[in-house]
């Protein structure tokens, strides 16, 4: 399978990644060479097989339903949450203007 | 007096313990390497204060002839993927350049308790998403080995620990922290002639590194020995219920039972990694890994890992999938980089950002994975990827019914010159041929230096255990480490 031009562009607005005629130029066969490689996995019969789930297989553990019982990722962390935030106003993330 | 910056992580806390030398001049020797080696571009920011001050803490205990921790007067790296609580943690990426975290990551903060101490942040590929240290934002880091044949390239480190890697080769620090994802602590030690071990998946915990793909990705030791790798591996590893993928297990004294002697185990040689067109001295320090290992009394097997070669496109659906996943975080809203043009809404802010602050490589990642995930071809590519995940840990399970361990290169070649494989991304994805498919099984994994090739530069082995079995992979290195009798060192031209 190959991507086209138009297909890599859609895939870097889906990724949130902007991308100029010059980006594409270099993304559009560098895509299809991976692509290309990894096409050979379709080879392999994987009809009986399950997909992995995890890697060392654990249950997923429940903590204790305690208000902060680890302090460190409990709450009443406000400023360091947005010590490195670029635009902090109020207590609050600074983002431009969502609604017109 | 022996100089200290040649001593281990083992002879360094013993050293301090006995007396015989103060934590605070290891600290200081090493910080001028540091400072003396800016041509290796190996940190990305540097902390002398940090290495002191933990260095005078370790000397003011002993005084107080307190108990001393296992890494106690011990100047280390941290690779930068790992929060390090008020020094900039960037993963090599303008995205986060000057992000200084709040937090400190549990195996940082688990060698500080140990008595550690921080000479600074290394450089690595973007993300950790390289084989060759040439991804980096903060720019390439040099293998401080050459080729003897009167070139002088500049040959790469390996990647991504590749600031790592460089930094125990060249005597900056005596060990350092790496990340393995596909192999990037056991590529860039085999290229450097350092020792390095990737645990099973979940022995160390994943809170506060840098996620690139969280089903992969795994800290591990580097170090010059295989005992300093046992020592300092037993410091980082254990539970932490703040990473749910961190396992509930006591961590075992690796340390204490090295033993080489290994009669009675069985030596397993995979004949799937014997490629057409492997590099002639690469084979050749293959057997002599399969002498070394039967001079200690292991039996030697033949196994089989069928699924051996679609490893790799496995994992290059399986790993970008997970980044572009993990990578969404980037934003331009809560840390690091925004690029905010004029008269912009946020979703060409989040375009603009990730546009400036991500390499083209990391692009390249984010862009494979979002394809892979997207509507109408997940079931074909990253089902089936995960499907031929299992049949490949299934391979290594039906291979340890017969073994106990398994040896084989760590590299299909020595160390390549810069910019060699950079234009074309799918060559040096193959550098990860040999270790790509112990990542996707969760394997302990390690790599041990075994000798130089004709061109003057190191090879490595490689060894792989069973799921918790990292003593069965560190005394199998330690046996190589005493036969092959590789004491060699990069000529200084930094």
């Amino acid at each position: 399978m190959s991507v086209t031009r138009e297909q890599v562009a859609k895939i870097a607005s889906l990724a949130r990644i902007k991308v100029d005629e010059g980006d594409l130029d270099h993304f559009v066969p560098e895509f299809n060479a991976i692509l290309g490689f990894v096409e050979q996995l379709g080879e392999v019969d994987t009809s009986q097989v399950e997909p992995m789930t995890a890697v060392i297989p654990q249950a997923l553990r429940l903590r204790d339903d305690v208000i902060d019982a680890d302090p460190l990722t409990g709450g009443g962390k406000q400023a360091d949450v947005l010590a490195n935030a670029p635009v902090a106003e109020h207590g609050f993330f600074g983002v431009p203007k969502v609604i017109e | 007096m022996t100089d200290l910056t040649n001593l281990g992580v083992k002879a360094i806390r013993d050293g301090v313990a006995a007396g015989d030398f103060t934590a605070r001049e290891v600290a200081e020797g090493f910080n001028a390497n540091v400072a003396a080696a800016a041509d290796l571009n190996a940190f990305i920011v540097t902390t002398p204060e940090h290495a002191l001050a933990a260095a005078d803490a370790v000397d003011a205990k002993r005084a107080k002839g307190e108990e001393l921790g296992v890494m106690a007067g011990v100047p280390i790296g941290m690779k930068d993927l790992f929060a390090t609580r008020g020094v900039q943690t960037s993963a090599a990426s303008a995205i986060l350049e000057g992000f200084k975290p709040e937090y400190e990551s549990t195996v940082s903060q688990k060698l500080w308790d140990a008595g550690a101490g921080m000479l600074g942040k290394l450089n690595l590929d973007q993300f950790a998403m390289g084989s060759s240290n040439e991804t980096s934002h903060f720019g390439n880091v040099a293998n401080p080995w050459k080729a003897n044949d009167g070139g002088n390239a500049v040959l790469a480190p390996g990647g991504s620990s590749g600031g790592s890697s460089a930094a125990v080769a060249a005597r900056l620090a005596p060990a350092a922290t790496g990340t393995d994802t596909g192999g990037s602590i056991r590529q860039p030690a085999a290229f450097t002639g350092i020792s390095g071990i990737k645990p099973t998946y979940g022995r160390c915990s994943r809170w506060g590194i840098v996620a690139f793909a969280s089903s992969l990705d795994q800290a591990g030791p580097m170090a010059r020995s295989v005992e300093d790798c046992a020592v300092m591996l037993g410091a980082m590893a254990g539970f932490d219920p703040k990473d749910s993928t961190s396992l509930d297990a006591p961590v075992p004294d690796w340390a204490g039972a090295l033993n080489a002697d290994l009669r009675g185990k069985k030596v397993g040689i995979p004949k799937e990694y014997r490629m057409d067109g492997t590099d002639a001295e690469i084979l050749a320090s293959w057997d002599d890994g399969i002498a070394w290992l039967k001079d200690a009394g292991a039996e030697v097997v033949d196994v089989s890992l069928p699924h051996t070669k679609y490893a790799l496109p496995a994992y290059y659906i399986v790993a970008p999938a997970e980044a572009s996943s993990n990578l969404a975080r980037y934003d331009g809203v809560r840390y690091g980089l925004r690029d905010l043009p004029e008269g912009a809404g946020l979703q060409d802010m989040y375009a603009a950002t990730r546009a400036a602050g991500f390499g083209p490589e990391v692009k390249r990642r984010i862009m494979l994975g979002t394809y892979v995930l997207s509507a109408g071809f997940y079931d074909a590519y990253y089902t089936q990827a995960m499907k031929v995940r299992t049949l490949i840990q299934r391979d290594f399970n039906e291979a340890f019914e017969t073994c106990d361990v398994i040896l084989a290169p760590t590299t299909p070649t020595a160390a390549f010159p810069l910019g060699d494989k950079l234009d074309d991304p799918l060559a040096m994805y193959l550098n990860d041929v040999f270790s790509v498919p112990a990542s996707l099984a969760g394997l302990p994994a390690m790599s041990v230096p075994s000798r130089l090739n004709a061109k003057g530069l190191p090879l490595g082995l490689q060894l792989v255990g069973k799921a918790m079995d990292e003593q069965m992979v560190l005394n199998a290195g330690l046996a190589i480490e005493q036969r092959s009798g590789f004491d060699a060192q990069p000529e200084k031209w930094w």
